[in-house]
């Protein structure tokens, strides 16, 4: 298992979209470093014929039926975002979009 | 009538019923020890008296007029900040979430609302329920009404606070890995999770999808059934809620309350105990289960072998669904937007708002479960962790067909100082070595007190029944209870100290 | 920059290899993971709820419409129904995906391994191979407001509507489509071309493109020989008109071919289609856009479609549209190459209904490939998007065929529906078109004629009907077109007789 190096906490903090200070990089990195060396055990038990869980209760086919509900109020929604013009959320320029 | 604080949900509604008390005095006499208390226990991040207070008028007038009401109407309750509350600010903790106002309540509100139950605020909480001592609030810490100076348990450090301070008789928790079963330990009161799928999570802002449940935090068994009933079954809008009527909670509270377990298994799990479990909080649990086996009770020793794996499991499985649940924090459509100078791009804000936003431990987590997540990682990590799930469930497979309940201590030790444990976070995460598992297997789980460590502070029983059976918490809470108070000779926490009044 | 290769020079030294991605808006009542409506057109973020709006707190519940519709699209390009699928979180960060996580299917679609048979221009066939189908939902609309006008501090940025963000889409992939040749750019085409048909056919989607209903990404590369390895390919985003796609594959192919030519490598990339100029352009390169951090979406239950319900659905799929031309053309008595113009014009379902108003076969094909083709094409436009409906040809029809009107009439007639005057009885009302019916007003012109022209008045009297035309021709013109020239002989003739 490999450790978690300083640029590969950078890395997935650049995936995750989070912008970290030098300190809390290095901070995070001899965190982080601990933490999955302790959780990486998990592979010791892990053997082929073992399925993975991913829901708690074992429910199948759970469908709502095609009928449409009230929408969530415009205003409201609007009122708490942190901008918006003519009913539409306002937000900063994005990288490759067509002009 | 006595200080209405100091009563059961269930004494008050009762009361209420009578029409010997208005809902607007039980009201305001929650909203006085509100502002009599809070300077010292800081439980709540919003105290929404008006609004109680109106709900409150509203079910006197309807009482009045002979209108058939809730068991619980007029009964007032805390509610934990991670659950959506239309109209009144929801911030889960979270400076990302700073002023944001739902445009919509989760379905449990909705129940609370339609049910007539005046909600008296939000609660104090780590920073998307991420933490066991609500130190990682982005808005202060909860102190614990045992000891101002220690933590109350997390995440839901103010719920359970806000109860065993007498400024809620009902308060609404979440629990992920422990964040109800936790704070009622070390806080003297009770807390239950239910089975996974038993309450909506519909309006929870979820922390791990397959693990967070929402349950009841309360000051006795009866109580915690009465509101569990109340919040609890199927609703279409959680995919993964039960579609089956709740088993009879409140009747199994009754029936237990009589004090009679004969013929009740209980199993004790070999693997929660011993190391690393106080010695006073190992008494108490021992003490409990002699009380149980008075009760007519058998108890049997079962082992769950791949327990020791949990807290791996657990710490892979939850930073991974956190850090997807999470990403909608992006300064986008609500909350806080942080824009770095220079016209930057969408991206860009993004990055800062989340940088800015999160606190230390909301980082960690998503730093965590993306790394666990990427690419070439998936296997290793959360694909093994979901393996180790399995197991899990087939050891509490195993363990049910020797035991009708499994028990354990609630949490290693009593309530810690604040601070304590802050910079090291693997320390911090071992508080819930035995609540985890419950989650991972979706199981039931109650924490109610069984006594006072040898430091004086409150100590949590935990019990532990197969998916679907939360009546049977109820029956072997209830009774332990009964037989627990009778001992002392009065709830516990009528041995926590009083709290100085403001004013 | 390497400079384009001539098409056919291109072809000639290199074998194309396409594949298609395919993705369909569902035409549900509702969005995907929740109750938001869906309606075309509707005022920014009015059709969202918490869900559809990514909200703290919202949980999806799957549209059942939507998996009935997944699976009867799975079973009309006779793929495999899984026995067992489920959603999965694809991880990504952008504005328009308000989770910033889009829902949707990763390993286990719900439809794979199937085929559909493609015709082509020459009426021949071409079988593409498919790889799977498989349920997501759809994002919202940017729109991007430049620094000029901006009322954030002169900023750029955008505007977001997430009123799409939520319909469900089904996505078709095909496997590498090898073999086409030259003709590969037609073969995407006609592809497109049949799945449209066969949404539309299926009940499933509007499918109409001009609505973006249905999009296409081309993947295309080149290789030296058909026994080459495969060449790295580009993928063409949002191709969204039949024509862009065959031209999006031709471009690209003579572009890669002049990129290989030069000596250089081709780059694995995603790459624009500008309508305006027919060409392509390379996208800009995300670092991150490989790395979607996949995972089984907690918040919603595997899918195990219930065997006895997907062999009703079967049951109750419609014919498909190449079956049902067949079948038509048959029924019709078109030949050939009639046929296959009206399925080029996209005229079947036109003619059908036009048919089942009351008018011939014939008679329809002739108002559909003639004159309105011809407005179509003035107006360039699409058959169906003009302004008026097979019904109304059906009526035009028919008052021709009741000689309550003649042809020229009749595509004044054409003319007056299309300029919005109404159904053609309106019409004919409204500007006074009908046929002269009433033996009064033709009497009086029949009289008028004669007594205009009393030599030849007087040749017909004798017996001599040659120029009986004359007088018919100067009745015509005196009622404008209007009266039934069949009448206006019997009567002339009934009153030299009388």
């Amino acid at each position: 298992m490999s450790t978690l190096s300083r640029d590969e906490v950078a890395r997935v903090a650049g995936l995750a979209r989070i912008d970290l200070t030098p300190e809390e990089l290095d901070r995070l990195a001899g965190e982080l470093d601990v933490i999955v060396e302790s959780v990486a055990r998990v592979s010791e038990i892990a053997t082929p014929d073992v399925p993975a869980t991913s829901h708690p209760l074992p429910l199948t086919n759970v469908f709502r039926a095609d009928v449409p509900e009230a929408p969530v109020d415009r205003d409201l929604v609007l009122a708490s975002a942190p901008a918006s013009i003519d009913g539409k959320f306002a937000v900063p320029q994005i990288l490759g979009e067509d002009a | 009538m006595s200080d209405l604080t100091r009563i059961s949900a269930a004494a008050l509604a009762d009361a209420l019923t009578k029409k010997e008390v208005s809902s607007v005095e039980a009201t305001q006499a929650h909203l006085d020890r509100i502002a009599d208390v809070e300077h010292a226990v800081h439980a709540f991040l919003h105290v929404s008296g008006d609004e109680a207070l109106s709900t409150a008028a509203d079910v006197d007038r309807r009482r009045a007029a002979g209108e058939t009401l809730h068991a619980l109407a007029g009964v007032p309750i805390a509610v934990k900040d991670v659950v959506v509350t239309k109209g009144l600010p929801t911030t889960a903790g979270s400076k990302i979430l700073e002023g944001w106002v739902p445009p919509y309540d989760a379905t449990l509100v909705e129940k609370i609302k339609a049910a007539g139950l005046p909600i008296l605020g939000k609660t104090n909480m780590d920073e998307f329920a991420m933490g066991s001592s609500t130190e990682h609030s982005a808005y202060g810490n909860t102190h614990n009404p045992w000891d101002l100076d220690r933590i109350p348990g997390g995440s839901g450090g103010g719920s359970a606070a806000a109860v065993g301070a007498y400024e809620a008789p009902l308060a609404i928790g979440t629990d992920t890995g422990g964040s109800i079963r936790q704070p009622a330990a070390v806080t003297g009161t009770v807390g239950v999770k239910p089975t996974y799928g038993g309450v909506s999570r519909y309006g929870l802002i979820a922390l791990a999808s397959s693990l967070d449940q929402a349950g009841p935090v309360t000051r006795t068994v009866l109580d915690s059934a009465l509101l569990h009933e109340l919040i609890g079954g199927h609703d279409p809008r959680d995919s993964t809620s039960i579609d089956e009527p709740l088993p009879g909670l409140v009747a199994a509270a009754q029936l237990g309350a009589t004090g009679d377990l004969s013929g009740v298994r209980v199993g004790v799990i070999t693997e929660l105990q011993g190391e690393g479990y106080q010695p006073g909080v190992l008494a108490r649990f021992h003490e409990s289960l002699e009380v149980l086996q008075g009760a007519g009770a058998e108890i049997v020793e079962v082992s769950c072998p791949h327990f020791t794996y949990a807290l791996a499991a657990y710490y892979l499985i939850l930073p991974a669904e956190a850090s997807s649940n999470l990403a909608k924090f992006d300064g986008m459509r609500f909350g806080l937007r942080v824009v770095p100078e220079d016209n930057p791009t969408a991206e860009r804000v993004m990055a800062a708002t989340r940088g800015q936003g999160f606190g230390d431990e909301v980082k960690r987590r998503i730093i965590l479960g993306t790394y666990a997540l990427s690419a070439g990682y998936y296997d290793a990590y959360y694909g093994s962790a979901q393996k180790v799930r399995t197991l899990i469930q087939r050891d509490f497979d195993a363990a049910f067909g020797q035991a009708d309940v499994l028990v354990s201590p609630t949490a290693p030790t009593t309530a810690f100082r604040l601070g304590e444990k802050l910079d090291d976070p693997l320390a911090m995460y071992l508080n819930d070595v035995a609540t985890i598992p419950a989650n991972l297997a979706g199981i039931p789980g109650m924490s109610l007190p069984s006594g006072l460590s040898d430091d004086g502070l409150p100590v949590g029983f935990q019990i532990l029944a197969p998916a679907k059976a939360d009546d049977r918490l109820y029956r072997v809470g209830a009774a332990l209870e009964m037989l627990l108070e009778t001992a002392w000779e009065g709830p516990l926490l009528l041995k926590a100290p009083e709290l100085e009044i403001a004013r | 920059m390497s400079t384009l290769v001539d098409y056919d020079d291109a072809v000639d030294r290199y074998d194309t290899v396409i594949g298609i991605e395919v993705h369909v808006e569902l035409g549900t009542r509702t969005k995907m993971f929740d109750g938001a409506e869906v309606t075309f057109g509707a005022e920014p973020n009015t059709q969202v709820t918490p869900v559809s709006l990514g909200l703290p707190g919202a949980l999806p519940a799957v549209n059942a419409t939507a998996v009935e519709y997944a699976i009867r699209i799975g079973l009309a390009l006779n793929c495999s129904i899984a026995e067992n699928c489920r959603f999965a979180r694809k991880n990504y960060f952008y504005p328009d995906v308000p989770k910033n996580f889009q829902t949707s299917q990763y390993d286990e679609p719900i439809a794979y391994e199937g085929w559909v048979d493609v015709e082509l221009d020459d009426g021949s066939i071409f079988r593409v191979e498919i790889e799977r189908a498989h349920m997501e939902e759809d994002a919202g609309k940017n729109t991007h407001i430049g620094g000029s006008d901006g009322r954030i501090h002169g900023a750029e940025y955008s505007l977001v509507d997430y009123n799409r963000a939520g319909i469900p889409l089904v996505e078709i992939v095909t496997k590498p489509i090898t073999g086409a040749g030259s003709r590969a750019p037609e073969v995407a085409r006609a592809y497109v071309q049949t799945l449209r048909d066969i949404f539309r056919a299926l009940g499933v989607s509007e499918a109409r493109m001009e609505r973006g209903n249905v999009r296409a990404d081309v993947n295309v590369s080149i290789r030296p020989t058909p026994e080459s390895v495969l060449g790295t390919r580009t993928e063409t985003k949002n191709v969204n008109s039949f024509r862009s796609v065959e031209r999006a594959v031709r471009y690209e192919v003579s572009r890669q071919a002049g990129v290989l030519d030069d000596g250089i490598a081709i780059i694995q990339e995603t790459r624009h289609w500008h309508e305006d100029t027919g060409t392509t352009a390379s996208g800009r390169v995300k670092s991150d856009a490989e790395d979607y951090r996949y995972f089984p979406e907690p918040d919603l239950v595997p899918i195990a479609p219930d065997r006895a319900w997907i062999e009703e659905i079967r049951a109750g799929l419609p014919e498909m549209p190449a079956a049902r031309r067949r079948r038509l053309q048959a029924e019709w008595e078109y030949a050939d190459a009639e046929m296959r113009d009206v399925v080029n014009a996209g005229a079947v379902e036109l003619i059908e209904t036009t048919i089942a108003a009351g008018a011939s076969p014939a008679a329809a094909r002739k108002w559909w490939m003639g004159e309105l083709a011809r407005t179509a094409k003035q107006q360039d436009v699409e058959l169906e998007a003009l302004p008026v409906t097979p019904t109304q040809i059906g009526q035009l029809q028919k008052l021709v065929d009741d000689g309550a009107i003649n042809d020229k009439l009749a595509r004044q007639v054409l003319e007056g529906v299309l300029a919005g005057e109404g159904d053609p009885a309106d019409v004919v009302a409204a500007r006074g078109l009908g046929v002269v019916s009433d033996d009064g007003p033709l009497l009086d012109a029949i009289d008028g004629a004669l007594a205009a022209q009393p030599d030849i008045a007087e040749k017909i009297r004798s017996g001599n009907l040659g120029p009986v035309g004359a007088i018919i021709g100067a009745v015509m013109k005196a009622t404008r077109g209007q009266a039934d020239a069949g009448r206006v002989r019997e009567l002339l003739l009934e009153r030299i007789g009388s």
